[in-house]
């Protein structure tokens, strides 16, 4: 992917539950600078497990999974979206990239999770495993393509 | 006219900051705030140039702090935040001279620090700021424009060294001080946009970045980040947090306090690793080792070095390779090769350091605790059993595994025990292979192949003081090097594993994936579970314990329980002993019901024990049987656990040694227990009539019924009743049911005249005890006869004033006559007024008084004849006698009853033949 033609910089990371929290998928395009990600990703998760925390039990079945915009820094901005079994979504997009908006934003949460949905009923994957799919990978990517 | 245009504006801006200041000083703060915010909105129309463009960034930073302030003062902290975020927004792009960039990166950073200073202090002064919106952004984003700073000034300001300070100084001014901040010394008063002289403006630029060459980045940066790190503690962002202290933790490596850096890498490490973010992990590590190389850390530097080459890392295997053979020489005593991309003079001082180490005699060996991070050899201890029996040898397998690229070889493998004694047989050495190895004794065995799961077997014997207790695996060492060079000691606790094994074996036991099929002796190492401890139990008893009774049990009988041993053992079997009894940890109460005794002949009482402990039984030979009868009593129903515990010593060989075992068995028994019999005990009048109470003196009759609810025959050897004082037998007492045999649901009935006494109390009166004396009719030995007492129903005594009794034959004959006599019996110290009367009846004529009014004397009876003459056969009513006490009104007819007889039967006037017919049935 040239990042010349595209307009800004979109980073994916898909977290498994608590209390392990571990990365299923991550992935940065470009692919510069990806460990800088890798660490906004993983503080971002201080603010979803507050989100978590502070909605509560009885509202567990109703909740609107996306959580919308998890805090704005110079450069980014950090979305996340929460799974009812706790399996966290981030994406991290560039501030200037205007055109992304709320929207487009839960749209492409929903996309993943129905991917990620996908990749759970495999029998063959193992729940907690890394995920490696070519499937996923080229959803990913042309989620990307678009938004970029 | 654009001059003028331009003074007018620069005089505008500086008016309404006049205004504003004066505002401030009235404490007048709303048109303070009103005038600061003209003042900073007319910054902004000014022209500007690259000339201009800090002294507008510096009045426009002024005016903004003053404004953001204000705001913060009037609790409009959304407001102040809004203010700062224009102000940024539009100062961003406002870098101005290229060559001096580091100076806005500077200014951001300034801007940010200020904002988050003022953040904190409305904070302070009781603002509630919120996890997403909190001062530690600020500092946060002040801390990223001071790296950039250093990252511009180390570009802009690489000056050759051959470059000296501009003489005279240009940023030097006649007074000493600048006439309006943010003007650059050598342009003072100049408002044109034009430079004048390029060759001054060189050299102030020069001069500036000269300068900033000397500024102590690293430490702004530090203290910045360091403010955002107390600021994120405080609202619960612990992963950004170690974030900016993983920065802080480079930033100190950039300034090469090394000792620092690794401080603070060292204590995130673990929120990284316990989390499973390999890639930051691996980031951190080789920033760690780096810093380990430059101090010549030998612990540290192998410490990483172990964990970069684990499964966790997430480095290329070019580097890999790199990092374990600088591993190899570390343990060879040699010096390693620098770490990649480190500053040349540090490295240089270094490698004086390595040297040093290498000369240096002792302290080389170095115990690394592994259980806590992720090294690259994995450990897992299995013991081949949960327990194992005293007489056979403990065995267990070590399995090792190494991550690495490259093959490494170890010097040593031992393991310790709770137990140390077992220390010295659990060791593989190279120095002597044979030891106590199964298997594995070919070429290869002290070293790890990458990716080759490695085995090792031991086996020992263990102690026969042991039985009972775990063998537990305290810790395994692995000796990597060797004496001569540098030692390092891999110790895991308990029996392996590590920081990420527990969720790998977590996800090995939930996954369906087939695994590939291995050679036999190879294993799965996700397959593997840990079995870090095993327990010694005793050698398994080979004799026979059988338990013969006759269940169940009858209450209060000594009951027969006989327990046959028979040795199977090749050789004699020491120092048996029996444990008898009611098996521990029951009812409480059960143990006071319950005795247990040897002598059966003999009825116990409550002072014998419910549970016989070690009674001596003496030696058994090969083949001998023994029989010992223990008697039971059970004092109360239900059921009971009892336990035979038969307990020996032998003497066996395990591998060539003679061992002292103690084996025992064990037999539980539950037996149940219950009543023999049933007793019913029945008041009733000599009518046979059920009694609810007796009257006094009048005889009635006590009968008893012994129903038998033992499965077992039992027999009744005697019967006794004991009567309480207040109570008479009318004729003799004497036992109806001796050496009966009941067989089960038979019943054995005794019936007893007995008559009350009057007495003074209206309540019961206690009649006395029955006492029974039983015995099963087969027992298995002789037992003593049981006395079952049962206490008689308490009574009802009530006295009648008159008593009236009928004296008349046991049957009538038709038209023959009936002579009948009725006794009147006053029971009164009063004298009796008695109106008798007598009804008639269809089945019989009478003669008699049918009417009369009588006085009986205190004490005295009268005596009031009749005549019947039945008419009709059968079952006939009599004429009924009236009474009436006039004394008494209570006293009815009713009661009359229960003494005298209502009916009578009468035969048929028959021939004589009949007659005889009748008197013979």
């Amino acid at each position: 992917m040239e990042t010349g033609l595209f307009s800004g910089s979109v980073h994916i990371g898909i977290i498994y539950h608590p209390p392990q929290n571990y990365p299923l998928y991550i992935r940065s395009v470009p692919t510069e600078n990806e460990l800088k990600f890798h660490y906004t990703v993983h503080t971002s998760l201080d603010v979803v497990d507050e989100k978590i925390s502070a909605m509560g039990k009885a509202m567990v079945d109703q909740r609107e999974l996306y959580l919308g915009l998890l805090y704005p820094t110079e450069d980014y901005k950090v979305y996340g979206y929460v799974t009812n079994s706790k399996v966290k979504f981030v994406m991290v997009v560039d501030s200037s990239n205007t055109a992304l908006r709320d929207n487009e934003i839960r749209s492409m949460f929903r996309k993943l999770h129905n991917s990620y949905t996908d990749i759970m009923c495999n029998p063959f994957y193992n729940p907690g495993d890394r995920i490696h799919s070519r499937a996923f990978d080229n959803m990913v990517n042309s989620m990307m393509m678009q938004v970029c | 006219m654009m001059y003028a245009g331009c003074v007018l504006q620069l005089l505008f801006v500086r008016h309404q900051f006049k205004i504003a200041f004066f505002s401030e000083l009235k404490q007048d703060t709303q048109n303070a705030l009103k005038n600061y915010r003209t003042a900073y909105n007319l910054v902004h129309e000014l022209r500007a140039h690259e000339t201009n463009m800090l002294e507008i960034k510096t009045m426009a930073g002024f005016i903004n702090y003053k404004i953001c302030r204000l705001c913060f003062q009037h609790n409009t902290p959304l407001d102040a935040i809004a203010q700062f975020r224009k102000h940024i927004d539009l100062c961003k792009k406002k870098i101005g001279s290229a060559e001096l960039a580091f100076e806005h990166a500077a200014w951001m950073s300034k801007q940010f620090q200020a904002f988050g200073d003022l953040f904190d202090e409305a904070i302070k002064l009781g603002l509630t700021a919120i996890q997403t919106q909190n001062p530690g952004f600020y500092y946060q984003q002040a801390a990223y424009y001071a790296q950039e700073r250093k990252q511009l000034a180390s570009m802009l300001c690489n000056h050759d060294s051959s470059v000296v300070y501009p003489n005279p100084d240009p940023l030097e001014t006649q007074t000493g001080v600048l006439d309006f901040y943010g003007q650059r010394p050598w342009r003072q008063g100049t408002l044109s946009f034009d430079l004048s002289d390029p060759e001054k403006e060189k050299m102030g630029i020069l001069s500036l970045q000269l300068k900033e060459r000397n500024v102590l980045h690293s430490e702004l940066i530090i203290t910045l980040l360091s403010n955002a790190v107390a600021q994120f503690k405080k609202y619960k962002c612990p992963r950004m947090k170690s974030h900016l202290m993983v920065q802080m933790g480079e930033e100190y490596y950039f300034a090469k306090d090394y000792a620092k850096a690794l401080k603070l890498l060292d204590y995130v490490m673990c929120e990284y690793r316990s989390e499973g973010w390999w890639t930051l992990l691996t980031s951190i590590l080789t920033t760690a080792l780096k810093c380990s190389y430059l101090m010549a850390q030998i612990k540290d530097y192998i410490t990483y070095s172990l964990e970069l080459l684990g499964r966790a890392s997430t480095l290329k295997d070019d580097q890999k390779s790199r990092i374990e053979k600088n591993l190899i020489k570390v343990l060879m005593n040699e010096s390693p090769d620098p770490e990649p991309d480190c500053d040349a003079a540090a490295v240089k001082a270094s490698q004086k350091l390595w040297s040093d180490r290498v000369s240096l005699a002792g302290s080389n060996v170095f115990t690394i605790e592994v259980q806590d991070f992720i090294p690259f050899v994995q450990c897992k201890a299995k013991f081949l059993a949960p327990s194992f029996h005293v007489d056979v040898p403990v065995q267990f397998d070590i399995y090792l595994r190494a991550d690495c690229p490259h093959p490494i070889r170890f010097s040593k493998l031992c393991i310790s025990f709770n137990n140390q004694d077992y220390n010295q047989y659990c060791v593989v050495e190279e120095a002597y292979q044979k030891s106590d190895i199964l298997e594995q004794s070919s070429q290869g065995t002290m070293c790890l192949v990458p990716g080759k799961t490695r085995k090792f077997t031991f086996k020992f014997v263990a102690k026969t003081e042991d039985v009972g207790k775990k063998i537990e695996i305290t810790s395994v060492d692995l000796i990597l090097g060797s004496e001569s060079g540098r030692c390092v000691i891999l110790n895991w606790r308990g029996g392996g594993g590590d920081a990420a094994s527990s969720q790998e074996a977590l996800q090995a036991a939930r996954s369906f994936k087939r695994r590939p099929k291995l050679p036999d002796n190879e294993v799965h190492w996700d397959s593997l579970a840990i079995q870090a401890s095993t327990m010694i139990i005793s050698r398994v008893p080979n004799i026979s314990v059988q338990l013969r009774h006759e269940p169940p049990a009858l209450t209060n009988e000594m009951y027969c329980l006989v327990v046959t041993i028979e040795s199977h053992e090749e050789t004699v079997a020491k120092d048996v002993k029996l444990t008898a009894g009611l098996k521990p940890g029951q009812d409480a109460n059960l143990t006071q019901k319950t005795q247990v005794t040897l002598r059966g002949t003999d009825t116990c009482d409550d002072s014998f024990p419910a549970l016989l402990p070690d009674i001596p039984v003496g030696d058994l030979q090969p083949g001998e049987k023994l029989e010992k009868p223990i008697y039971i009593r059970c004092g109360t129903v239900g059921a009971r656990m009892f336990l035979v515990y038969v307990s020996y010593l032998i003497n066996t060989t395990v591998e060539g040694k003679e061992i002292l075992c103690k084996c025992h068995r064990d037999e539980t028994v539950t037996i149940e227990t219950v009543f023999p019999f049933d007793v019913a005990i029945k008041f009733v009048s000599t009518k046979l009539e059920h009694l609810d109470r007796v009257f006094a003196d009048i005889p009635f009759l006590l009968m008893t019924d012994i129903l038998s609810a033992s499965p077992w025959p039992l027999t009744i050897v005697t019967s006794q009743l004991q009567l309480s004082a207040s109570m008479t037998s009318v004729d003799q007492l004497e036992s109806y049911v001796e050496n009966v045999v009941l067989q089960t649901g038979e019943s054995a009935s005794e019936c007893f005249c007995l008559r009350c006494p009057p007495v003074t109390n209206s309540g019961g009166v206690a009649t006395g005890c029955y006492i029974i004396s039983w015995k099963r009719s087969s027992p298995v030995e002789s037992v003593p006869v049981v006395r079952t007492v049962i206490t008689l129903p308490h009574v009802i005594v009530e006295s009648i004033p008159l008593h009236v009794k009928a004296d008349l034959p046991s049957f009538g004959r038709v038209r023959e006559s009936l002579p009948v006599r009725y006794h009147l019996q006053n029971k009164t110290n009063l004298v009796q007024d008695v109106e008798v009367s007598m009804e008639p009846s269809d089945a019989f004529m009478f003669s008699g008084l049918k009417q009369i009014r009588l006085r009986i004397l205190p004490g005295t009876q009268q005596e009031v004849l009749y005549n019947f003459y039945p008419l009709m056969a059968g079952y006939q009513q009599l004429p009924s006698l009236h009474i009436n006490l006039l004394r008494f009104p209570n006293f009815t007819n009713q009661l009359l009853r229960r003494f005298i007889p209502t009916h009578i039967f009468v035969k048929p006037q028959g021939r004589q033949a009949d007659e005889n017919s009748i008197a013979a049935a």
